[in-house]
């Protein structure tokens, strides 16, 4: 009984190497005023719609990258995958894996977050921010296994052994993203999501970030779900890629089609906004207008309000994600 | 430069050199405070190592030395320097005994009142919703009755509970109690408010993500960034700790007569102020005045120096 139950288990690790499954997950949050003031002012109750309806699957060792404005719902979607945050419908699952060290269990996650000054506890030592999920998750059985494992893992990330004794002040804005990265290592992850991890350093620095980030996946088998705003910063990392627009994909597949034939009108505009030295694209029109509200969106497309092919149709019906050439688009004229 | 408590040189030299210690030097209302207060403080620790005589010791007590003058009075008398009260005990040792009872009891009612106020406070701001809502009106609804009136309710209450032979022993225990619970609130608010910020911070949602117990992060990641506002808010609350138990000891609810606090020397003073006997009131009321404000003038400072909004 056992012994089939272990060979069932094995299978399905070997072969099958999704390592994510989101399946419909939805997050509302309730924003209403209290009761009793509702009560009085005759207030509907307000329902925030973060993400809605969202499905996907993310392959071992890959990336994954979301994108979107500000207020699309991503890093909502970030902080479920995490367990920050339960999702109001839906399921999130993540399949058993088996590590280097031959164990089969379900991934390690972390989370690699934005701001490098909020992500890292000024009053510590950064030896004991890396050495605390360590210790909390009891991988090593003494205090000099430790220390060497920090020390190792400050290596790894690109600084000396002896910064553990200093506190994070002292480093800048890429060191200090370093340290989270090491932190993220430190719980020996295997899926890492990282919510806009480059988006509050320097250009250059940024390019140095991702590079590491690159090779960690190369050297650990890590796997990614990349969450950003910017566009070229995801096409130097992403297999996958989904555009995200008021809580749904507008569009999803493999990075390089969507990059090449953008489908979705509200992709088209994202990659017309990349900079690009060699060709300058002068005659680039700005987008215009607001991701609109996610407590009343429009009805039928909720795009139509900043979309220039927008029909009448659009604004009654909405579009479901439908297949289109190995990608997944929302559109009506897609 | 004041002889600061900081022993060690390694830190004393880190304490200069920091922002705060700067400010300290160059402050002149601060150091001159502190050295008043470390005075203060260690006049009345070492109480029974240099006052002229223990006023709770009979056999040192003469009663015909009864009610004199300041020495540098007509008929003052060594070494009775402050004058002597009409049971003939050292207004001086009586002093330095009694700031000592004083101090002991503000700072325990600041230590009490800071434990249970920030603990509470960090339930509320981490747990958030209805927790925070019971306990943040459990605090309104004590701000909302006079502190005073408390303190002595509270008082009251605990006297009558315990039985006789227990009251003298235990009055500065209900003393330290009764100021304690009115007092908490402050830094139940400034913790609460704190928390919610922290809580919201990326390095907690990393300990979260891999489930550290609530009470860890609470304790080891949010505590030690609350701690600041925490600590100048108690500096400046010990003073008024120290007055509110000389209130309730000149009230006769505080300490009793066989372990004299400054107020209760106050209150007994009070009664022979119209025989003439000026001294046992003014001297007792100077001390207590000079500890109250050297440690407000050091809260001030304190205050000024941690604001980053004025740096």
């Amino acid at each position: 009984m056992l012994d089939q139950a272990a060979t069932l288990a094995s299978a399905r690790v070997a072969g099958d190497d999704i390592i994510l499954d989101v399946a419909a997950a939805c997050c509302r949050f309730d924003v209403s005023a209290p009761a009793l003031s509702r009560l009085f002012s005759h207030e509907p109750r307000r329902i925030l719609r973060a993400v809605e309806n969202v499905s996907l699957t993310v392959r071992r060792g890959t990336t994954f990258s979301i994108v979107g404005e500000s207020g699309c719902g991503k890093s909502t979607l970030a902080r479920m995958v995490v367990g920050l945050q339960r999702p109001t419908e839906g399921k999130l699952s993540f399949r058993d894996i088996r590590r280097a060290d031959g164990t089969i269990g379900p991934p390690r996650v972390q989370m690699i977050f934005q701001d490098p000054y909020a992500s890292l506890n000024p009053r510590w030592r950064v030896g004991d921010i890396i050495a605390e999920p360590i210790r909390e998750l009891k991988l090593r059985s003494d205090e000099a296994a430790v220390q060497q494992r920090v020390g190792d893992l400050l290596e790894v990330v690109g600084l000396s052994r002896t910064d553990a004794s200093r506190y994070p002040h002292a480093f800048s804005g890429g060191q200090r993203q370093r340290i989270s990265i090491a932190r993220a290592l430190a719980t020996e992850a295997d899926f890492l999501v990282c919510d806009e991890p480059t988006s509050a350093l320097d250009v250059s620095v940024q390019a140095q970030i991702l590079n590491l980030m690159v090779r960690l996946q190369k050297e650990f088998g890590l796997t990614y779900l990349f969450i950003s705003h910017n566009l070229s910063v995801v096409r130097h990392m992403s297999d996958d890629l989904a555009i995200m627009y008021l809580g749904r994909f507008v569009e999803a597949g493999p990075a390089e089609q969507v990059f090449t034939r953008p489908q979705h009108p509200y992709t088209r505009l994202l990659l017309d906004t990349i900079p690009d030295v060699e060709q300058p694209n002068r005659e680039r029109r700005p987008m215009s207008g607001e991701v609109p509200s996610p407590i009343s969106p429009p009805a039928g497309c909720t795009f139509n309000p900043r979309c220039a092919q927008a029909a009448d149709r659009c604004r009654v019906e909405r579009p479901e994600l439908r297949q289109l050439g190995g990608v997944e688009v929302s559109c009506h004229f897609a | 430069m004041p002889a600061d408590t900081v022993k060690t040189p390694g830190r004393l030299r880190r304490f200069l050199d920091s922002d705060i210690g700067w400010s300290f030097c160059h402050t002149p209302v601060a150091w001159l405070s502190a050295l008043v207060l470390v005075l203060l403080v260690l006049t009345a620790l070492f109480a029974p190592l240099i006052a002229p005589q223990n006023p709770f010791d009979l056999s040192q007590i003469f009663i015909d030395k009864a009610e004199i003058p300041p020495i540098w009075q007509e008929g003052g008398e060594w070494p009775f320097l402050l004058g002597t009260d009409p049971q003939g005990r050292d207004v001086l040792s009586a002093i330095l005994y009694g700031s000592r009872v004083s101090l002991i009891i503000g700072s325990a009612a600041v230590m009490v009142s800071m434990l249970v106020g920030v603990s509470i406070g960090l339930c509320a701001g981490f747990y958030g919703g209805r927790v925070d809502n019971l306990l943040m009106r459990v605090g309104d609804t004590v701000l909302s009755i006079p502190t005073l009136l408390m303190a002595i309710l509270v008082s009251a209450i605990f006297r009558e509970m315990l039985p006789p032979a227990l009251r003298e022993p235990f009055s500065a225990v209900v003393l330290v109690l009764s100021i304690a619970l009115t007092s908490w609130v402050q830094y139940a608010r400034t913790v609460r408010a704190l928390t919610m910020v922290e809580r919201r911070k990326e390095y907690v949602l990393a300990a979260r993500i891999i489930k550290v117990p609530a009470t860890r992060i609470m304790g080891r990641h949010i505590l030690p960034n609350t701690m600041t506002p925490v600590l100048v808010s108690a500096t400046l609350s010990l003073g008024l700790a120290i007055l509110s138990e000389a209130t309730l000891s000149f009230l006769g609810v505080g300490m009793p007569i066989t372990q004299p606090s400054l107020g209760t020397l106050i209150r007994i003073g009070n009664q022979y102020l119209f025989s003439g006997s000026w001294w046992l009131v003014v001297f007792p009321s100077l001390q207590l005045g000079l500890i109250v404000l050297s440690v407000n003038l050091l809260g001030d400072w304190l205050r000024d120096a941690l604001n980053p909004k004025l740096r």
